[in-house]
């Protein structure tokens, strides 16, 4: 029985590696995208930007993931069936996306909001418009300063990828409910699920550390 | 003086809160004119240059420059290309090398080619004395080095007028030299410079005039050697007494 498990392992896991590793970087690609956006529009000049964005930032953050995802599958899916079949990757892509860019704008917003004052006033007196400055200026040190925020928020991705399995992706975690329901070894199947997600994510944390520390030197540098 | 002055500002007034800063500021920079503005902290002599540029945005009042009215708006960032500033806390950009402090603007705002926006970039360098420093990063240079940076990094933008915030205020005793007499170059070769400064010794010697504030008003202006030496108002010699 445990030979069989392990065979199906075999050939299921790098699947289930995949398709996991492709969700998390799509739905993070996504999230990077209009994360930004949304924070430009709430720290930019233009009224209604801010405050549109502002109650994005509200409504997503007070839903919980797992509704999202249901509500754009099964929900909107439902809503748009006459002209579209919802594909499970593209929901699942979308949900993760619209669900963390609002996380991300947040970080996004505070790294824009930490860089001194004096270097958007020293940019505009030479001449930059509002917009350079933002894109040459303060952009480029806000995200410097945000990098390991953000890879904490890639690691939290991947595991949140896991709640894919209700719209039957055949990630990680349903690949464990597939083969649990085959083998009936449930111990030893979560037991390499669980072993999986953490090949995963201990490199990734380890690499994010590694770069907030970096980066504390070198402000730590700028600011001698 | 017959030519019209290249600066003048009308009325100014700014109000930060319920505080007046500017309470009616009426001033004239002609060209190759050394202005430096003097007065106790809080006197409104720094909120007033930074209208010059339009970093801070006068409630009521005008300003002209080369006899053009001067609006906030879109046309404000054209009137910074014409106007360098150089503050009090250098502001260098710390994800730029310091020649890429330098080619920035003249890139991105003149449309300089590369080649081009460096050649001038590295000639700036070596006028400010730091002609070796063009790879280093800003956190690697010394307050006085990052200041002549950060002139050099106006002058970029061939400016018609240069306007410095308290610049040597932040640095160490020991580096305050070397930026003043790079300041002390520039109005030599003709430069028009707005100059805020709590250094007497440099309105006296290098200003041309002096503009005392306080209140928010101008309190008393002339020739900077003879208003220095002989004050007319109680004010400005109040002022002067108290600096040791």
């Amino acid at each position: 029985m445990s030979g069989g498990t392990w065979g199906t392992f075999a050939t299921e896991i790098p699947r289930a590696l995949a398709w996991t590793a492709a969700l998390t970087g799509a739905s993070l690609a996504l999230g990077l995208v209009f994360g930004l956006l949304i924070a430009l529009l709430r720290v930019g000049p233009w009224k209604p930007g801010r405050v549109l964005s502002a109650l994005y930032v509200e409504v997503v953050r007070g839903i919980p993931l797992f509704v999202q995802i249901l509500y754009i599958y099964y929900g909107v899916g439902y809503l748009i069936r006459q002209w579209h079949v919802p594909s499970p990757f593209l929901s699942a892509t979308v949900a993760f996306g619209v669900c963390y860019a609002a996380y991300i704008a947040e970080i996004f917003r505070a790294g824009v909001q930490s860089v001194d004052r004096g270097q958007s006033e020293a940019a505009r007196a030479l001449g930059l418009t509002r917009r350079q400055t933002m894109r040459l200026v303060v952009l480029p040190q806000a995200i410097r300063n945000v990098l390991p925020a953000l890879g904490n928020e890639g690691v939290a991705m991947l595991k949140d990828t896991s709640l894919a399995s209700v719209v039957t992706i055949n990630e990680l975690t349903m690949m464990g409910r597939t083969i649990t329901s085959l083998t009936y070894e449930p111990f030893l199947v979560w037991t390499v699920v669980a072993g999986c997600y953490l090949a995963l994510t201990l490199p990734l944390s380890w690499a994010v550390r590694r770069l907030e520390r970096r980066l504390r030197v070198r402000a730590a540098a700028h600011h001698d | 003086m017959s030519e019209p002055p290249l600066i003048t500002t009308r009325g100014l007034r700014k109000s930060f809160g319920d505080k007046e800063i500017l309470r009616g500021i009426d001033l004239d920079v002609h060209a190759g004119d050394v202005v430096c503005l003097l007065g106790p902290s809080g006197s409104g002599k720094s909120t007033l240059l930074r209208c010059l540029n339009l970093l801070e945005t006068p409630d009521v009042g005008e300003i002209t420059f080369a006899g053009k009215r001067v609006r906030p708006g879109p046309d404000a960032d054209t009137h910074r290309r014409q106007v360098g500033m150089v503050f009090q806390r250098f502001n260098l950009f710390p994800h730029l090398t310091v020649l890429q402090n330098l080619t920035l603007a003249p890139r991105e705002v003149l449309g300089l080619d590369p080649a081009a926006a460096d050649t001038l970039a590295r000639a700036l360098l070596e006028r400010v004395g730091l002609g070796d420093r063009g790879q280093a990063w800003p956190h690697e240079l010394s307050g006085g080095q990052q200041q002549r940076v950060a002139i050099a990094r106006a002058l970029a933008m061939k400016p018609r007028v240069m306007l410095f915030d308290e610049v040597t205020s932040a640095l160490d005793p020991e580096l305050v030299g070397e930026v003043l007499a790079v300041m002390r170059g520039l109005a030599t070769e003709g430069m028009t410079m707005v100059v805020v400064t709590h250094l007497m010794s440099f309105a006296r010697d290098v200003g041309k005039r002096v503009v005392f504030l306080d209140g928010g008003v101008v309190v008393e202006s002339g020739e900077a050697a003879g208003t220095l030496d002989a004050p007319r108002t109680e004010r400005l010699k109040e002022f002067l007494g108290h600096l040791v």
